[in-house]
């Protein structure tokens, strides 16, 4: 019977681990050919976050792989048909092992945190980012279900497709317009923020890579929602401006029944390009909802509560 | 004329597409089987009187696993259909489901497996358990248990009602944020059922959360002072204290939410004033604490089963136990982690930041006392203990993606992805579901008299666990690769699809995990002769709950020990306790209250979703009448005689072995080999019994 | 453990039962407390939000509230009165005491009543704006209390004149002015809050 169990045992062990490097290389190979964006970024932001993001994990798997290394060896090495492992029910009582067991996961936690609180700082989404190149400012109204950008400073409008010139910062000023809460996320350049009737986010970014990225809603406001997706192209910065001249040719125009008929629900909504949107419009959406607080929301800069 | 009667209920909410057909008709058949098989047996009194007003805790127990482990079956089958969409819905294809109707399903999915599976098993472990591990007879009030339970019920059936009476659930996510939730953008009844199905049972949980607190508080056995109580009474206390002090957030925030849709007021509304981000902040108070509320009982049973079967006391018990009152009031502190964001300040995130990430050091304390306890010990590799070391590996993963959202910076870019997903499942199952799991095969014998099948449920836990690793693996990845949770539909040239298929295929290999565990239950009862336990003790125990008979006899202890030490028992097998005299048992009586009042909660629930107000105020007062009538009722104990509980005793020690069967030994039990056999001859059996009668 | 003669057992048993009973309903009044709380959380972020409509201090009678805070101290004083007639066991003086504490409870619904119809007949409804949303919820759950309240006092009554005051009523008495209390700091709350706080 023993022996049985001690084949067994053994058995489950090698199971255990080959199917452990099985898994590995099952998901290595489905990975081969593919962008995973968090670990690709092409902003300034992501790639903050990503540098983060592998710090705090090496340092939590530094610490979590040996415990659990040491509780699977005991569990082997303290089995009962191990007849060379010494029993003792009184073990482990001492005073000191306890207060080590209190340090070391604190220990861990203040090294996180003391990587964690500064970086929250720096990468507060709500702050400008510092760059030789003059601030671009973007508006950004969800509506169901598609990403409306109007650009004030160039007098162009588009749906579900955003073009921003490469190593300038960007804010993206998020609201909504009856439509639930969305969020507004570039994976490839920085992480998401909320954009919600009656507030003014604001999300700032920038590009270093050229090239085709792709944003969408992060979180679920209705039918619509795996549609509402949009294209960010990165370009030069001579590239973007013959881009705006084009746009400023469209033969569409934003106005304000225009804008109505955007507010009717549609699904997986082309990219559609606009000239002349009302300057207006932007703060017209967010005083719709506004006497509530005595003024709709903006959120400053610096030292931004919720309201 | 019409609508007065009948509210907003009319032809078209009878069901007429094929999955309102295809579960209307299933729940129909489930329905008549039962009742026929009842009628057939002619068990119906029986089953009132034995079970269904049933005040006893084991009886209420064994009912909330029932009903529970039905609601696995139901909370998978969702897990399986958003499988098979995600893995189908690629590019050109946009599978099997609608958008409304996929987000319906996980939504339903979630409520299911968070209320009416882990808050149903744990009630039930709770209910049965505590009781025998603190010397008490019952719980401190009977009637608010089996109102609980039947409130529960309610809630069962309120979350399944939309099959058979207007065809959608809520499709909002399984916590309905607002404005989304509210009437202009979820103008259907799926959002009402959603409130009232959540509403009904979580006022069942408030009670029994009451209930347990005042039984762990007040009822223990002489002796047994708070430090020397069993932990997993410790991680149930903990884990209702919690409850009671977030629920009535949870009931509120529901009546605020109902008053928004069904009277008009403007709490979350996007216009008038109302404030969606408060919906938020009130709704993750709550959920957040509830999160743990499940998990700290199943801290709780690691902690006797690691002990147990190392065969040592647990190490570090007062450190133990600091750490889960430490896990729970931190709790209570970390919500705001589930909306960073939403556009917080950088001092507010990184606040609770900071203190989401301070749970992460109780919860490694435990992991320790547990390493300590094995040390020197002689571990035995037992189901539970099985189960225990398949928690190890994923809740650590669960733990450590943990603490990586609850940085700020990094969360922006995993919020909301299935990153997120993985995560909590990996908590949730490797945490709270393998507990429940370890807890049930560990006290199975305790309950049912007999121990379960070793063999199989070997097999089982290693289905869920490579399960588990297959179907959530490619979910971590999938985030990293920026692929958002709730999709109903994405572009083929994402390279996504690869990955759900494989966590559809980790999805298959666990349902199977789920087959194994049920045939692991019927082969136990085919064999359930040779692996009866007769002492009471087949796990050589150190808790109260191995001094009794398995199963206990309803008043669970015919004398109250006397507690002097830590692990009761295991003292007091060694040291021979004396015997007392016996006395009169003073025992709760049955009632159907319970079921009255909850039947009359139900139909409140349902007059308010279909607004037929005069069902709602007449069920309102049925409610008040039927408390009024209980609790009035100065007649609800009956007293068994001591001579009677002496007699009851020694025909119980007379019957049973005094020889101690060894129930390590489980070379025979049945495999699946002789499972398949034995059920394939009983089935050929049935049928040519069938023919021969019929000639 | 001693041995006790069946007697003696049954009132340690009844005592014992006494006493969890009292703390179980300490823990649910907590849960009330609660509740009341999330609305107070609710009616601070949400009372500046009239939309342009008249804010509490245009609509608020201090007077009223102030007569109906008198008038719920008053009644929690006489309940006080009855709880300790009721330890003593003199039936006449409970029904006394609390039948004042009814009527006083009654008379505090009745202006809480008047005062929620005349903002209706004006048009301040629930639905207008968040504000009154909040402020009716708040306000109108704390008086469903009350109502719960004089619903359970007039039936616990009744059943005194019809078995006589025995221990198990006494016990329904006692937790009756416990919750009775409780309403009573909760209403100071709501007086401080909402109506004083409007004409600050």
């Amino acid at each position: 019977m023993a022996k049985h169990k001690k084949i067994r045992e053994g058995r489950a062990i090698w199971v255990a681990f080959l199917a452990l490097i099985g898994l590995g290389l099952l998901v290595a190979v489905l990975l081969r050919g593919n962008d995973v964006i968090l670990f690709n970024p092409k902003g300034l932001v992501a790639t903050q976050q990503r540098r983060l993001m592998v710090t705090s994990t090496l340092i939590m798997l530094g610490f979590a792989v040996p415990v659990l290394i040491t509780l699977y060896f005991f569990a082997w090495k303290f089995r009962e048909t191990n007849p060379k492992a010494t029993h003792n029910p009184s073990a482990s009582r001492g005073k000191l092992l306890m207060l080590a067991f209190w340090a070391m996961p604190t220990a861990i936690m203040l090294i996180l945190a003391s990587l964690m609180i500064p970086a929250t700082f720096k990468l507060e989404p709500q702050d400008t980012i510092k760059a030789e190149k003059d601030l671009l400012t973007i508006q950004v109204v969800a509506l169901r279900w598609k990403w409306l950008f109007i650009y004030p400073g160039q007098d162009i409008a588009t749906v579900n497709y955003v073009q921003i010139p490469v190593d300038t910062p960007v804010q993206f000023q998020l609201t909504a317009d009856e439509t639930p809460m969305s969020s507004f996320w570039i994976p490839h350049l920085g992480g998401q923020l909320y954009a919600m009737t009656e507030h003014n986010n604001r999300l700032n970014l920038l590009a270093d890579t050229p090239g085709d990225y792709e944003g969408s809603a992060a979180e679920i406001n209705g039918a619509g929602f795996a549609g509402m997706r949009f294209t960010t192209r990165v370009s030069a910065q001579d590239d973007f401006d013959t881009w705006v001249a084009k746009t400023k040719q469209s033969p569409a125009e934003l106005s304000t029944p225009e804008y109505k008929k955007l507010l009717g629900p549609s699904e997986n909504h082309p990219a559609t390009f606009y000239k002349d949107p009302d300057p207006s419009l932007y703060s017209t959406i967010l005083s719709k909802y506004a006497g509530s607080h005595g003024g709709s929301h903006d959120h400053q800069t610096q030292g931004a509560g919720e309201h | 004329m019409k609508e007065f009667w009948l509210g907003k209920l009319g032809w078209h909410a009878l069901p007429h597409e094929w999955f309102t057909i295809l579960g209307s008709i299933s729940f129909v058949m489930l329905g008549l089987t039962v009742i026929a098989g009842l009628t057939y047996t002619k068990r119906w009194k029986w089953l009132w009187n034995e079970w269904l007003t049933s005040v006893d805790p084991k009886r209420i127990g064994i009912m909330y696993f029932i009903v529970g482990g039905f609601m696995l079956l139901r909370g998978g089958l969702d897990a399986i259909m958003i499988w098979l969409q995600q893995s189908l819905s690629s590019g050109a294809s946009h599978g099997y489901l609608t958008a409304e109707h996929f987000q319906q399903v996980f939504t339903a999915h979630g409520n299911i497996m968070v209320f009416f599976v882990a808050m149903g098993l744990i009630f039930g472990l709770i209910n049965y358990i505590v009781p025998l591990q603190i010397g008490a007879r019952d719980l401190a009030s009977p009637f608010m248990n089996t109102l609980g339970f039947w409130l529960y019920v309610a809630g069962v059936v309120m979350v399944n009602m939309f099959f058979l009476f207007g065809g959608e659930y809520a499709a909002t996510g399984w916590l309905a944020v607002a404005p989304l939730s509210g009437k202009a953008f979820s103008p259907g009844v799926g959002v009402d059922y959603w409130i009232w199905s959540l509403q009904i049972s979580g006022v069942g949980t408030t009670l029994g959360a009451i209930n347990f607190i005042m039984t762990i508080l007040k009822m223990r056995a002489k002796g047994m002072t708070l430090l020397k109580m069993p932990l997993f009474t410790w991680g149930s206390l903990c884990s209702m204290i919690m409850a009671v002090s977030v629920f009535p957030l949870l009931t509120m925030t529901l009546f605020l939410v109902f008053f928004d849709r069904y009277f008009g007021t403007h709490f979350f509304t996007t216009d008038a004033g109302g404030n969606a981000m408060m919906y938020t902040n009130l709704i993750w108070m709550w959920g957040h604490p509830e999160v743990y509320i499940l998990m700290l009982p199943s801290f709780g049973v690691f902690s006797e089963i690691v002990s147990t079967f190392s065969r040592k006391p647990i190490a570090y018990y007062k450190s133990n136990v600091l750490a889960m009152i430490g896990v729970s009031s931190i709790a209570l502190l970390v919500w705001l982690h589930h909306f960073f964001t939403m556009g917080a300040s950088a001092e507010v995130n990184s606040a609770f930041g900071v203190a989401t990430m301070i749970i992460a050091i109780p919860t490694t304390v435990l992991v320790f006392s547990w390493i300590a306890t094995m040390y020197k010990g002689r571990i035995r590799f037992t189901t539970p203990m099985l189960w225990f070391l398949g928690f190890i590996a994923i809740f650590a993963l669960g733990g450590i993606s943990g603490v990586l959202l609850a940085i700020p910076p990094v969360d922006f870019q995993l919020h909301n992805s299935l990153f997120l997903v993985a995560h909590f499942h990996s908590t949730v199952i490797g945490g709270v579901l393998f507990g429940i799991f370890a807890g049930l095969n560990y006290w199975f014998p305790k309950i049912a008299g007999f121990r379960l099948n070793e063999r199989i449920g070997r097999y089982a836990v290693w289905a869920w666990i490579v399960g588990f690793f297959v179907a959530f693996t490619p979910l971590y990845i999938l985030g990293l690769m920026g692929a958002t949770r709730r999709l109903d539909h994405y572009d083929s040239s994402k390279g996504w699809q690869p990955f759900y298929i494989m966590a559809l295929v980790g999805g298959l290999i666990i349902a199977a995990g789920v087959a194994l565990q049920i045939v692991q239950i019927i082969a136990s009862i085919i064999q359930r002769k040779r692996l009866r336990d007769p002492t009471g003790d087949p796990w050589d125990g150190r808790t109260l709950e191995w001094a009794t008979a398995s199963p206990p006899p309803s008043y669970n202890f015919a004398v109250i020990p006397e507690v002097k030490t830590r692990d009761a028992y295991f003292e007091m097998k060694h040291l021979h306790a004396p015997k007392h005299a016996f006395e009169d048992i003073h025992m709760p009586k049955n009632t159907a209250s319970g079921i009255y009042i909850s039947i009359f909660a139900f139909l409140a629930g349902f007059g308010f979703v279909w607004e037929i107000n005069w069902l709602a105020v007449v069920s309102i007062i049925g409610i008040i009448v039927c408390l009024i009538a209980r609790t009035f009722n100065e007649d609800s104990e009956y007293t068994i005689p001591a001579e009677v509980v002496r007699k009851m005793e020694k025909a119980r020690t007379d019957k049973a072995d005094t020889h101690r069967k060894d129930s390590r030994d489980d070379e025979d039990d049945m495999g699946l080999i002789e499972f398949a056999k034995t059920v394939i001859t009983w089935a050929l059996g049935i049928a040519l019994g069938i023919v021969r009668g019929k000639k | 453990m001693t041995h006790h003669t069946n007697a003696e057992a049954i009132s340690v048993h009844e005592e014992a039962a006494n006493d969890r009973v009292m703390f179980g309903f300490w823990v649910y009044l907590m849960t009330d407390l609660l509740m009341f709380a999330i609305l107070f959380a609710v009616y601070a972020v949400l009372h500046g939000n009239t939309m342009g409509g008249p804010t509490g201090r245009d609509l608020f009678n201090p007077k009223l509230a102030l007569s109906e805070t008198l008038i719920l101290l008053t009644s929690s004083f006489t309940a006080g009165m009855g709880m300790i007639a009721a330890r003593r066991g003199i039936k006449r003086q409970v029904l006394v005491w609390f039948g004042i504490t009814f009527l006083l409870g009654l008379a505090f619904l009745g202006i809480e009543l008047f005062e929620f119809a005349e903002f209706i007949h004006e048009g301040h409804t629930m639905t207008v704006n968040a504000f009154l949303s909040s402020f009716f919820v708040l306000v109108g759950t704390h008086g469903l209390h009350i109502t719960s309240g004089l619903l359970w006092l007039a039936v616990t009554l009744i059943f005194v004149i019809k078995r006589g005051l025995n221990s198990h009523l006494v016990r329904k008495l006692a937790l009756l002015s416990l919750f009775w209390h409780f309403l009573d700091i909760v209403w100071i709350f709501i007086f401080t809050v909402v109506y004083l706080g409007a004409f600050v």
